[in-house]
């Protein structure tokens, strides 16, 4: 019965929510679904990208010198221990007042593991004996960082991009709650009124915008990686696979022990 | 800025908090590694199954939690504020996460150390209870320790709607323009993910002594 109850109530509510999406008010405006997702792509934009700037070079280094790579690890999980409502929230409270900046700085802690992680263990991961060849072919140090390691390391640097895309989109919605805009605006809104047709019209967008970003970055994944990296070994298969969660990076034949630490990228 | 008499002040509450915190975010831990083992085997037992279980796993993660906390009433038929909707929310996750992680771990076994256990006299069930999975925890563990860490500091979204733990304080706190409700309760859930996560470590060591046992440095 409980099942049929719910059935019935998520009939009315596909037909609530096609009827929100056809009513012209919500589609036009600062407050339309336009101007709404704008706002959420940009907030998230900007979030990733200083994410990737502060993330990448440090892993890059760390992998390829191979030093602190104990403390890059820890830092980044210790980093995902951190609720990033409490983060907004507190920087919020602490930084006096309503703006981007304490949400973008959540954002940008919450999108900083998963890109170190994935970049470290990128780098870390390259042959061995790769990156021999390439010193011994006389590069230098540099050149085996950008020519090598990073082009070889691409599938899991994006397999973190993609992660920290996802988790940024879906958490950006929290902004809305310190009074700034964003698709979360209707579900803070909605939740308000208990207006839940606009709730769950908030949610599809939030989730539609999640799975199209997912989309464009297996489209940017495929053009750029390497087609050797593609049909080489099956870890390097494996890896390129669309990897949407913090996914340990497979464990190729040739390591047999995985190890635990690196892992959580 | 932080306002000590806060604590002593609120003292009692916390304690319960931390509980329905817990049991929110690792019950559907629990769940999820009941459903996901399964799903893993199938997923590494043929390319087939790989190819759908895997990716599908992946679609799952990729819905925002806040949206699943709210989707999910109309789905199961449960009110807003019903706790059920986190717990299943989570448990979701908890799959979807582990799925890949099981699969993965499964594939991470040697197939000559399968081949052994089968010239032994093995048969599946106990080759798999006996064998298999335990070869596999190490990357299954890592998994793990995702899930929880991630559940942990996902409880506190549900505040959001209106659904304890110690995201209460978080939500109270900033409605009453109260700091310290805000940073009492994100210590805590960081704490919290960290000693479990800490916990999952452990538990991995002591499971899989023979980790690290081959290497003679």
């Amino acid at each position: 019965m409980g099942r049929r109850r719910g059935v019935a109530l998520m009939g009315g509510l596909v037909s609530d929510v096609l009827a929100w999406f056809a009513d012209p008010s919500n589609l036009t405006g600062s407050t339309g679904v336009p101007a709404r997702i704008l706002e959420h792509i940009q907030y998230s934009g900007v979030a990733l990208v200083i994410a990737v700037l502060i993330a990448v070079p440090i892993g890059a280094y760390v992998g390829h010198t191979g030093r602190g790579g104990f403390a890059v690890v820890g830092v980044a999980n210790g980093m995902r221990s951190l609720p990033e409502i409490g983060v907004v929230l507190l920087l919020v409270t602490f930084g006096g007042g309503v703006s981007l900046t304490p949400v973008t700085i959540a954002l940008v802690v919450l999108a900083i593991p998963p890109l170190l992680g994935g970049t470290y263990a990128g780098v870390r991961n390259v042959d061995r004996a790769t990156v021999d060849a390439a010193r011994g072919m006389g590069m230098t140090e540099r050149e085996i960082l950008t020519k090598v390691e990073l082009p070889n390391a691409l599938p899991l640097i994006i397999g973190g991009l993609r992660t920290a895309t996802l988790q940024v989109i879906a958490t950006a919605a929290v902004a809305a709650l310190v009074g700034v805009g964003g698709l979360g605006r209707y579900l803070i809104d909605g939740l308000g009124v208990r207006d839940y047709t606009q709730m769950a019209a908030g949610a599809l967008l939030i989730a539609a915008l999640a799975l199209t970003a997912e989309a464009v970055l297996a489209g940017v994944q495929r053009l750029v990686v390497s087609p050797g990296l593609r049909t080489s070994a099956s870890a390097g298969r494996r890896a390129a696979a669309p990897p949407s969660e913090p996914a340990p990076p497979a464990p190729s034949p040739t390591r047999s022990t995985p190890e635990p630490e690196l892992a959580r990228s | 800025m932080i306002d000590w008499s806060w604590i002593p002040a609120n003292a009692d509450r916390l304690g319960p908090a931390i509980l329905q915190h817990l049991v929110l975010a690792l019950v559907p831990v629990l769940i999820g590694l009941v459903v996901a083992v399964p799903v893993g085997w199938l997923a590494n037992r043929s390319r087939a199954a790989r190819a759908v279980l895997v990716p599908a796993a992946g679609l799952l993660y990729t819905i925002p939690s806040l949206v699943l906390f709210i989707v999910l009433p109309g789905i199961l038929g449960t009110q807003i504020l019903d706790p059920l909707n986190v717990v299943v929310a989570l448990s979701v996750y908890t799959v979807a996460l582990l799925v890949r992680s099981v699969a993965d771990a499964l594939a991470a076994v040697p197939g000559m150390v399968v081949a052994a256990a089968t010239a032994m006299g093995y048969k599946p069930a106990r080759r798999f209870a006996q064998v298999e999975l335990p070869l596999s925890l190490p990357v299954l563990i890592s998994g793990l320790r995702v899930a929880t860490v991630t559940n942990i500091s996902l409880v506190a979204v549900g505040a959001l709607i209106g659904i304890g733990g110690l995201g209460y304080f978080l939500t109270d706190g900033f409605l009453r323009g109260s700091s310290t409700s805000i940073l009492v309760g994100t210590v805590l859930i960081f704490v919290i993910a960290l000693i479990f996560d800490s916990l999952l470590v452990l538990v991995g060591k002591l499971a899989t002594p023979w980790v690290g046992a081959g290497a003679s440095r």
